[in-house]
């Protein structure tokens, strides 16, 4: 990254953030492979307490809890990833074309965009998946659909913002094309906004399915993220187990320690803003 | 642009986003491929099932004649009946209706003052300690989902302490003590969701003000913390608290829905859910356009809070 971006001693909740993303994604990662062959085949008891043998207890079925949290957390990162991604892309594109082209096309383009913006989530993708069904496709869509417009806003601000540089007006008159300039001017330039962008945009993905999935019209059953965990295992709760709070735990603590991290990029791109100023 | 003519202007603007959100409810129907009432019902299901839901979404009809005669009878007080059990909705959506709102009301008269104090303290000590605890403390609680923090509320405060009670049903006849108590966890866990969104904006609003000539003017002629930041900083801060405090009852919109479900309170939003997995379009219709109109209200006041309040945002570029 072009920005020098340091950490002190102050920073310890970022410093802990990282480790905790990478605790995480390690743990996932590895998958099945931490929890020995017997133990995940095993069934137990439903909603075994934490012990041994099966470290974070036992599920509604009396599976090994650890075992579907790492299964269940594999499936929660990768549809949030691949939604940030994808809303990312899009909106990323959209956007720099808005900005570059104006006009017209940025009038249609941003107008669109508010009209989705105005519009309450949950509510419309509850509406969607009622009519549509809770297939995968439709799920990466409606949550795409709701946060391109948003990477859309930033980008086009952004690229505005840096248009209006000298060293764009040269290299612009110095002949070369739209794809040059963006990709050797303008993206440089843009880096660690964007980047707490796509870090926000990964949290409002994970949080945003993980309701869909505890409201029972996220990921369809068999397979389970976490939100579908927590909800699976709720009657637990009734006697006291802790079974459900484990996945929404992770759930938080995935969330908690991204937007830390996004905070402090937002704070470094600051003060980059004000110093270049 | 006048005040009154960017009012008009937003509120015409909402109506539009409005109509947008009628005609994704009534159109979308009309754009599943095939026969939508057998999407909407899977594959294993009877002729007459398929039948009744025709019907009952009138796809007899084409979408426009659906859409008027919709407002035509919702106009007179009739939302149309249960496809579930047949009832008419209107009576059950009242009902639920005014728990939501209640629900609500409550999380927002606890958290919204409380949030705007903390906000304020937070900026008044900024980088010291209380700061970044309490700045930790809103990061926290705006990453965490609501079925989290309902989860540990109701494993601390109702089967541990056994100070509140485990369901948040409520019943018509219930007096209003009992009501604040049995809606006391949902309450907090919405307040955390919105609260802490109030508290960040209420402080980065208040540090960009501490940050101004005028207030450091007020410092070197003598004023007191307290005088610099009720009669200068928190006046100046107005438009953008109230325009946060719009903005948070509108995205608690979104948040009610799971919260309800975590508590099985018996509001709007657990009932839209419930009615999904029921296949009650006629139910799903209503609670969306409830919870549609209530959004998109809040957007309109948040704007015009924020026109009014600072006249620069009177004339747009």
């Amino acid at each position: 990254m072009i920005l020098a971006l340091r950490l002190s001693f102050r920073q310890w909740p970022v410093v802990l953030s990282f480790a905790v993303l990478a605790f995480v994604v390690l743990l996932v990662l590895a998958g099945p492979g931490i929890v020995p062959a017997e133990v995940r085949e095993l069934a137990g008891d439903p909603w075994e307490p934490f012990g041994a043998e099966h470290l974070l207890g036992t599920d509604q079925l009396g599976r090994d809890l650890l075992a579907r949290m790492l299964e269940g957390g594999r499936l929660t990162l990768f549809l949030a990833s691949a939604v940030a991604v994808l809303s990312f892309v899009v909106g990323l594109a959209f956007g720099l074309l808005a900005a570059f082209l104006g006009g017209l096309m940025d009038t249609v383009l941003s107008r669109l965009m508010d009209i989705i913006m105005a519009l309450p989530p949950l509510i419309l993708a509850i509406l969607v998946i009622a009519l549509l069904g809770n297939s995968m496709p439709v799920l990466v869509g409606v949550l795409v659909v709701f946060e391109a417009p948003r990477v859309f806003r930033l980008a086009r601000a952004l690229a505005m913002e840096i248009m209006t540089e000298d060293f764009v007006t040269a290299a612009r008159l110095r002949g070369e094309g739209i794809g040059w300039i963006l990709a050797r001017e303008i993206a440089p330039n843009a880096v660690v906004p964007l980047v707490a962008e796509l870090a926000m945009r990964f949290v409002f993905a994970l949080l945003f399915l993980s309701s869909l999935s505890f409201l029972g019209l996220g990921v369809p059953p068999p397979q389970a993220d976490w939100g579908g965990m927590a909800r699976e295992n709720a009657p637990a709760l009734g006697f006291g187990l802790p079974a459900p709070i484990v996945p929404a735990a992770a759930i938080a603590a995935v969330a908690l320690a991204v937007n830390q991290i996004a905070d402090w990029l937002v704070a470094a791109s600051g003060r980059r803003a004000a110093r270049r100023g | 642009m006048t005040l009154s003519r960017l009012i008009a202007r937003r509120t015409i603007e909402g109506i539009a986003t409005l109509a947008v959100i009628a005609v994704l409810l009534f159109g979308g129907v009309e754009l599943i491929p095939g026969d939508p009432a057998r999407t909407i019902l899977g594959q294993s299901v009877t002729e007459e099932a398929v039948r009744n839901l025709r019907v009952a979404l009138r796809l007899d009809q084409p979408v426009h004649e659906r859409f008027l005669s919709w407002v035509e009878a919702a106009a007179q007080g009739d939302l149309g009946t249960s496809i579930l059990n047949g009832r008419p909705v209107a009576p059950d959506f009242a009902w639920r209706a005014k728990n939501t709102l209640f629900l609500a009301g409550y999380a927002a008269a606890m958290s919204i003052p409380l949030s705007i104090m903390l906000g304020l303290l937070a900026a008044l000590y900024r980088d010291r300690l209380l700061d970044r605890a309490i700045s930790l403390g809103s990061l926290a609680t705006i990453s965490f989902p609501e079925f989290f923090v309902g989860y540990v509320l109701l494993t601390v405060f109702a089967l541990n302490l056994g100070w509140f009670p485990v369901l948040s049903s409520v019943t018509p006849e219930m007096g209003l003590a009992e009501r604040l108590s049995r809606c006391f966890l949902p309450a907090v866990t919405l307040s955390c969701l919105i609260g802490a969104y109030v508290l960040r904006i209420t402080r980065a609003a208040v540090v960009s003000i501490l940050s101004r000539p005028y207030i450091e003017m007020a410092e070197l002629k003598g004023a007191s913390r307290t005088a610099i930041v009720l009669r200068h900083a928190l006046v100046n801060a107005v438009g953008p608290i109230a325009n946060v405090v719009a903005l948070a009852l509108a995205y608690m919109v979104v948040g009610i829905v799971v919260t309800e479900v975590v508590f099985t309170y018996p509001g709007l939003g657990q009932w839209m859910v419930d009615s999904v997995a029921k296949h009650d379009m006629n139910v799903i219709l209503v609670c969306g356009l409830a919870f549609g109109a209530t959004y998109v209200g809040l957007n309109v006041l948040a704007d015009i809070a924020a026109a009014l309040a600072s006249p620069r945002l009177r004339h747009p570029r």
